[in-house]
């Protein structure tokens, strides 16, 4: 009988997904370890939009990632064939390959993949060939609008440039998709994928990108960083959104073991996904699917809720979203003051970057065993009345950490991750 | 292992707006291509498209949801409740928890995008454009995952749910997410496919300046030449097609008709160009047999090929060699067919709407026909089904895909062994 030369995808018993590599983009550093100092420290990425004049629109403030020149990166072909977004994320695989110390050259490519999310394509690049079609004509539509503008560029980029020919996918859950596309990377890892580049960046900063974003109704529209996204907190007034991301290597225990990877910073233990089907622009008030998805998440880890030492919270900044979480929070955890934790008010929410940054803050916070700080967060709201990390970072023992996630349209993950010894 | 069964079947494509509509188009070898009437296509290189006549209001969607969904999103709902009015579905007694969404599309809103991007712009003259000209639902059309949230709100769903835009093979990728879901025991009921409504000026201008797309503006009802010698290219589409996927012993015990099982499903990546192909379609060939593998299945086994057949001259040739890599000399022998020549090619949406004619293959005997095919290409010499549909039982259809960013994808539904004494 014929069969693949590789390998046939069906899920195998006793396959571990690790997380072995990390590489941030982030509005507050480029790089895992200088984002992470800046994390640990409370110091905000959040300004005043630089990347056009934003006089004219009612929210002026944005994460940006600063000093990102993708010219340290990617040669001038691949800059002018891909937009921002798949600059961040090129970027960041460079650095999470480095951290990991894995040269994808000479592997079997059958059995590396790609597997990344996205919420919003390629924001610049399609408003600058849209100007041209609309304002010059047909003619004017570059070569390169077709492939680097749809939301598949990036996994396609990566997957061409590493010489990866496993099962290469893209996943979309506006701010949740992060999470979903490590768990998709662990369900690929099962069928026998050994080493999965995946997490996800976003660039949703540029004129119409923010203009389609403040159609919402989440966005706030303070002027002063510091009033502005306040996740949980009594002046919670909307969210600031931001660019960038991580990039997450998943390697299968086994590959990892063999080659001896120098870092393996936990594993992706359980995963649960819900939507609200509520309403399709308002978050619901109600955490129930919320809380739902976190308990999937522990059932499908084999844990307790006594078994997590940290919650990084979704941290929406939209009052009745911020009290359903909550809410869900002490409806899983009872009476237990767990740390919560919301590092992205630093930075602002990142859509299918965010899922995968808050993971690799998890990872680091269990490796440094210190939780990292929510800042903006003064007063909290009634109904929040969380073990919030406040004041700056905290130290303490972590060995399972729950991350959650949502994203418009009522999308709600939470992901275990369980620190490797 | 957990099964997935096919239990019902919802079509929006060109030439009829519904399923029982949709299977007389492409078994009577009728084309739906046409020269594009969304918008005038003086000055663009293709000017031709296979649209589909869709009346959202006779397709039961109500004014608010008319204004506030992208029309990919309208195909979507439209699609998803003639899948579960066809597998008797009841929603009030299923459990909604367990019942997931995983629908694909490769680009999304760009209508509505496009719509408003004329009006804030100005007519393409600001970049910096005016925010009080946007449309209150501007924001579901830039992120692509409404279309499964929109699903998931039409029916109560739950459980997980996701939107997978791998470029034009989302649509097997969408279903091969439902179909996992259901293995992994994250759901018992997926609805899932793809749909896509990419005739707009944007879409088509990004394949004008690559060439990817027929040029045969005279000619439009032969311009969607798969297979044939002369073929110039692909001819956009639209359309939508969810299938419901139940896990099966429950299919069982609820006596739904099953369709059919999903048998396989595969993914992999070529690594080579975001848009080119290595003429042994050796990767492709890697997805159909681990696809085999996972359903034991034997080339001889596979009565139907429902090929990616996008008329190219790289894709078809490609393929073609994929086949013959993947099947050996019985490549030769199984009838193959592309419904692209009929309802064109709906990028990230046409896979389910091949996946819903596959199952359709299965229920009912039939393997639709490649039309126009008319002259032979010495690249492309195995059975195309040229011109007329084939009576003949089909127990096993294979069908693939392949996409911008060298994504190839295969699945095969096979009718379930314990469903064939009773089978024809």
């Amino acid at each position: 009988m014929s069969a693949p030369e590789s390998f046939t995808s069906l899920p195998r018993a006793g396959r571990q997904a690790l997380i072995t590599g990390l590489g941030v983009i982030a509005p507050n550093g480029i790089g895992t370890e200088a984002w992470w100092d800046a994390t640990k420290a409370g110091k905000s990425g959040i300004g005043r939009i630089t990347h056009f004049d934003p006089s004219q629109y009612p929210a002026q403030l944005a994460g940006e990632v600063k000093g990102f020149e993708a010219s340290d990166y990617l040669d001038q072909r691949m800059i002018v064939q891909t937009d921002r977004w798949t600059h961040m994320a090129l970027a960041a695989t460079q650095l999470a390959l480095e951290d990991a110390q894995f040269d994808p050259e000479g592997k079997d490519p059958y059995r590396m993949s790609v597997i990344t999310a996205s919420a919003s394509g390629g924001n610049d690049f399609g408003q600058k060939e849209i100007q041209s079609l609309w304002g010059k004509g047909p003619l004017f539509v570059g070569a390169y609008q077709s492939i680097a503008w749809f939301y598949a560029a990036t996994t396609g980029q990566i997957a061409i440039k590493y010489g990866m020919k496993g099962p290469c996918g893209v996943v979309v859950q506006e701010g949740a998709g992060g999470l979903e596309a490590l768990w998709h990377s662990r369900r690929n890892i099962i069928r026998g994928v050994d080493f999965v580049i995946s997490g996800g960046t976003e660039a949703p900063i540029g004129p119409y990108a923010l203009t389609c974003q403040l159609t919402n109704g989440r966005l706030s529209e303070a002027t002063e960083p510091e009033a502005a996204y306040r996740p949980f907190d009594v002046a919670a007034n909307g969210y600031v959104p931001g660019e960038g991301g991580a990039i997450v290597l998943v390697e299968s225990r086994e590959h990892a073991e063999q080659r001896n990877a120098p870092h393996v910073y936990g594993e992706i233990l359980g995963y649960g996904t819900t939507n609200d089907a509520y309403h399709s622009k308002n978050p619901t008030p109600n955490g129930e699917h919320l809380a739902r998805a976190m308990r999937l998440s522990l059932d499908r880890a084999g844990i307790g809720p006594d078994e997590v030492d940290a919650v990084f919270a979704d941290a929406a900044g939209v009052p009745e979203a911020d009290a359903a979480e909550a809410w869900a929070i002490k409806e899983i955890f009872g009476r237990r003051d767990v740390p919560v934790t919301a590092p992205k008010t630093m930075v602002g929410r990142l859509y299918a970057g965010g899922g995968a940054l808050d993971v690799a803050g998890a990872l680091l916070a269990m490796r440094d065993g210190v939780l990292p700080p929510t800042i903006n967060l003064d007063e909290p709201a009634e109904g929040c009345d969380l073990a919030f990390v406040r004041a700056g970072a905290r130290d303490a023992t972590l060995e399972t950490v729950l991350v959650n996630a949502r994203g418009f349209g009522g999308f709600n993950s939470a992901l275990v991750l369980r620190r490797t010894t | 292992m957990r099964r997935s069964a096919v239990t019902g079947v919802g079509v929006v494509a060109p030439g009829g707006v519904n399923r029982e509509a949709f299977w007389e188009t492409i078994t009577s070898g009728r084309t739906a291509t046409r020269k594009i009437t969304f918008f005038d296509p003086e000055g663009f290189r293709s000017q031709i498209a296979a649209e589909a006549d869709f009346d959202p209001r006779a397709a039961g969607l109500d004014d608010q949801k008319v204004n506030r969904m992208d029309r990919y999103v309208q195909f979507a709902v439209a699609a998803a409740l003639e899948a579960v009015t066809d597998a008797g579905l009841d929603l009030e007694a299923v459990d909604r928890e367990r019942m997931g969404v995983t629908l694909g599309s490769a680009v999304g809103g760009t209508m509505v995008l496009e719509r408003d991007y004329v009006v804030v712009s100005n007519h393409g003259q600001k970049w910096l454009v005016d925010h009080e000209y946007a449309s209150p639902f501007l924001f579901n059309a830039l992120v692509p995952s409404t279309l499964a949230s929109e699903v998931a709100l039409e029916l109560g769903a739950h459980g997980p749910t996701v939107v997978v835009s791998t470029g034009c093979t989302s649509g097997i990728d969408g279903i091969g997410y439902g179909h996992q879901l259901i293995q992994d025991d994250e759901a018992d009921i997926v609805i899932t496919g793809a749909s896509e409504t990419g005739i707009s000026p944007i879409s088509m201008a990004c394949f004008d300046p690559i060439k990817a797309t027929s040029r045969r503006n005279d000619d439009p009802e032969h311009a969607s030449r798969p297979f044939d010698r002369d073929r110039d290219g692909f001819v956009m589409g639209e359309g939508a097609a969810i299938l419901v996927l139940e896990e099966f012993e429950s299919a069982q015990a609820r006596g739904a008709h099953i369709y059919c099982e999903v048998a396989g499903y595969a993914n992999r990546g070529n690594a080579y160009h975001m848009t080119g192909l290595r003429p042994d379609g050796a990767e492709m060939a890697e997805a159909i047999l681990d696809a085999m593998a996972q359903g034991q299945i034997k080339p001889e086994d596979i009565d139907y090929i429902n090929a990616h057949g996008s008329g190219t001259k790289q894709n078809d040739r490609h393929e073609t060699a994929a086949y013959k890599r993947s099947l050996g000399d019985q490549a030769y022998k199984i009838p193959i067919s592309s419904i692209k020549s009929m309802v064109g090619h709906s990028l990230g949406g046409i896979g389910a709407v091949e996946m819903a004619a596959c199952a359709l293959a299965i229920d009912r005997g039939v393997v639709p026909p490649t039309a126009n095919w008319e002259n032979p290409d010495p690249e492309c010499d195995l059975d195309y089904t040229p011109n007329t549909a084939k009576r003949t039982q089909v127990d096993c259809a294979l069908s693939t895909g392949s996409g911008f960013g060298g994504f190839q994808s295969a699945m095969i539904l096979a009718r379930p062994p314990e469903l064939e004494e009773v089978g024809m």
